[in-house]
């Protein structure tokens, strides 16, 4: 069971660090007619840019063939005072931003007439980490909890120690709160190993309270290890389990949770399916308690929306767990 | 002995569409990844809600209150008295941009200086807050030439706006719509692969494991690479029927055909396959029970899918995280996926992905065979 301890650890050290949206170092080539003055200036302003790796200048009839080998993302080409900006527009969202970077390196020369202050609540410096150590942590948590609950009663009809346990005196929320307990506490002690590393080692701030935060970590856990065994008592096998776990859960959680795609944006019915994962709420109330600061007042509604879905999770599970074998 | 690796490929077929589960997923898979996740993947923001704070209350800044709330991105269904109250608003989510005029903003910028407009973001969300900005700048910036262009004052300064403009035009290529969804498309024809040709072959060989009928295998003279390959074959065969079912999804519903040889595409989903299923044998070979061998794939699956730049560009990433993307086999199949599709890139200028593609799989095979034993 090691792997479960040093799993989340490593997961949660490379997506921290590397997983970012910033467009930090965009390759450009240019095309120069003819060495003037202008172009000399706009040339030494472009290799002077941090965000922006000149690799070198190129002849007119090669711009198709570096733009589609991926060589270069954009190319400029400069001829008599014209600047042409041609962009690999393949990744759309990317290219928006180095045709506004270019641009503005280009235009530096003018004076912008209309000043615009801006500031950054919350996130001066921009980082994607705040934006991305939540939504790890709802993946990690929910996947590895219900990943490890899975099997365990679908294990017992597989073997077929179900029966003994169905006609002992246990009461079955006895059954399922014990297999949950050895899980619990190797999850708790996941939560702190994460908690500590993305305040120390990531930089994330925990500017909420620091209970509140826990409150809804533990309350997170036991949800997803309730979902891992609802999962368990529904599926007839343990292979039908664990694909549901790992396979068929990660793409709505990755996808629909916020994570990755902000849920503002999702078409209406898309919206109302992503009420129903769990990660979303949890990552939503993260981001306020440990970026916003906010209070538990500030994530009542997430927190009661978990707690109903833990409850229903476990009423299931006792349910089905009752019912008598074919 | 010739005839042993069909046999052992009848006995595949025959166990996976007996399966009540498996069939389904199979169809179902492609089906929603190609159908409604594409409907997910929208990366430009719309809906910003935005709070105008008007101490101005002259022409442009009324004009340029019109102009945000005009605006496809912007809403504007909250209001407030002063900043502080705004500030309240957008702790509790729901405002996620402060646009600030200050007082006597149009007589200052007629006589070229004052104080400037600021534009506060929400920012937990780095590229929502950024974005916001970026479009609010936008269309301040176009509110203020429109009121410089009817007015006629070359006071506004504005012709140097839009003379810098017009001196730089940009062409956007290969996908001139600027529609996000033709570039996930492929990628997440590559989450099929990926999902199918990893968890499939795993759960298939630990089955016989945990049932013990890997055992009677081991005490025939059936050989190490025919029972691979007859366990193989019928998933890479798979891959290909869900990459073709996926692109012709992808041609009806949403209209986008590779602009390349699609034969260069079926070559990267071959050869990927390849990988991964060598990659997944081995962990089975590896594993003692089902769970360890899901926990140990798991790991190094959820780690292709988040960066191997099918969500975020590589490029963005650190340098050592970069290089470790290298031993990642999607991060190749992605490259050629995305640029047959949209630039109907050739062969010949993905030499190396293609070739990467080719050592990994040979990598994994090679590793396979060797972790496999017929003996305990």
């Amino acid at each position: 069971m090691m792997i479960v301890l040093i799993m989340p650890v490593i997961l949660l050290m490379l997506f921290g660090f590397a997983i970012s949206t910033e467009i930090n170092d965009i390759p450009i080539a240019v095309v120069v007619d003819e060495y003037t003055p202008e172009v000399r200036h706009d040339l030494t302003a472009l290799e002077n840019n941090p965000y922006i790796t000149l690799t070198g200048v190129i002849e007119e009839r090669d711009v198709d063939r570096v733009l589609r080998s991926g060589k270069v993302s954009a190319v400029v080409m400069m001829r008599d005072g014209q600047r042409n900006v041609v962009l690999d527009a393949a990744n759309s969202s990317m290219s928006v931003s180095a045709g506004s970077y270019i641009t503005s390196i280009l235009r530096s020369g003018t004076t912008m007439p209309l000043a615009v202050t801006t500031y950054m609540r919350h996130n001066p410096q921009l980082k994607s980490a705040y934006n991305f150590v939540p939504g790890v942590m709802g993946l990690i948590f929910i996947l590895i909890c219900a990943m490890m609950t899975c099997v365990s009663v679908v294990r017992e009809k597989e073997t077929g120690t179900m029966e003994v346990l169905l006609v002992s005196p246990i009461k079955p929320m006895y059954i399922v709160l014990a297999k949950m307990v050895p899980y619990f506490i190797l999850s708790l002690i996941n939560l702190a190993t994460i908690l500590l590393l993305s305040h120390f080692v990531l930089d994330m701030p925990i500017s909420g309270n620091l209970s509140t935060l826990l409150t809804l970590c533990v309350l997170y856990i036991i949800l997803s290890l309730m979902l891992g065994l609802f999962v368990s008592t529904m599926a007839q096998s343990q292979v039908v389990a664990l694909l549901i776990c790992a396979m068929v859960m990660m793409i709505p959680i990755i996808m629909l949770s916020g994570m990755m795609f902000p849920v503002e944006n999702l078409p209406p019915v898309l919206k109302q399916i992503s009420y129903i994962v769990p990660a979303r709420w949890f990552i939503e109330a993260v981001r306020k308690v440990m970026v916003e600061g906010l209070a538990m007042s500030g994530i009542i509604k997430e927190f009661s929306i978990l707690c109903v879905m833990t409850i229903a999770l476990f009423a299931g599970s006792i349910k089905k767990f009752n019912d008598r074998l074919e | 002995m010739r005839s042993i690796l069909p046999i052992l490929m009848r006995k595949e077929i025959t166990q996976f569409r007996r399966n009540k589960v498996l069939p389904r997923l199979v169809v179902m898979m492609p089906i929603m990844l190609v159908l409604i996740m594409p409907l997910v993947t929208q990366m430009d923001i719309k809906n910003i809600s935005v709070v105008v704070l008007d101490d101005d209350r002259s022409l442009l800044s009324t004009r340029i209150e019109s102009h945000l709330a005009n605006s496809d991105y912007f809403r504007t269904p909250e209001s407030a008295y002063d900043y502080n109250q705004a500030v309240e608003l957008m702790d509790q989510g729901r405002v996620d941009l402060i646009v600030s005029i200050p007082a006597h903003f149009e007589r200052d910028i007629r006589n070229g200086h004052g104080q400037p407009i600021s534009l506060t973001a929400n920012a937990v969300n780095a590229t929502k807050g950024g974005q916001g900005i970026q479009y609010a700048t936008q269309t301040i910036i176009s509110a203020v030439t429109e009121i410089a262009a009817e007015s006629g004052l070359s006071s506004y300064s504005a012709s140097d706006l839009t003379g810098a403009a017009s001196l730089i035009t940009i062409q956007n290529r290969y996908n001139p719509t600027g529609n996000y969804r033709h570039f996930m498309l492929p990628a997440l024809m590559i989450i099929v692969l990926l999902l199918v040709c990893t968890f499939l072959p795993l759960l298939n060989i630990m089955t016989e494991k945990e049932h013990g009928t890997i055992e009677q295998i081991n005490v025939t003279p059936v050989s190490r690479w025919e029972f691979i390959l007859a366990k193989l074959i019928p998933y890479w065969l798979l891959a290909l029927l869900m990459i073709g079912l996926a692109m012709l999804l992808a041609w009806a519903v949403y209209g986008l055909v590779p602009a390349g040889n699609p034969l260069n595409i079926f070559l990267g989903a071959f050869l990927f396959s390849l990988c991964m299923s060598g990659f997944s044998v081995t962990i089975a070979n590896i594993s003692n029970t089902m769970q360890q061998a899901i926990f140990v794939l798991f790991f190094f699956v959820i780690q292709f899918m988040l960066l191997s730049g099918l969500f975020t560009p590589i490029s963005s990433m650190p340098t050592w995280a970069q290089w470790l993307t290298y031993a990642f086999p999607p991060r190749y199949v992605i490259n050629i996926f995305r640029s047959v599709y949209l630039k109907g890139t050739l062969l010949t200028e993905l030499w190396f992905d293609y070739t990467m593609l080719t050592v990994l799989a040979a990598f994994f095979y090679t590793l396979a065979t060797f972790t496999y034993k017929k003996q305990n």
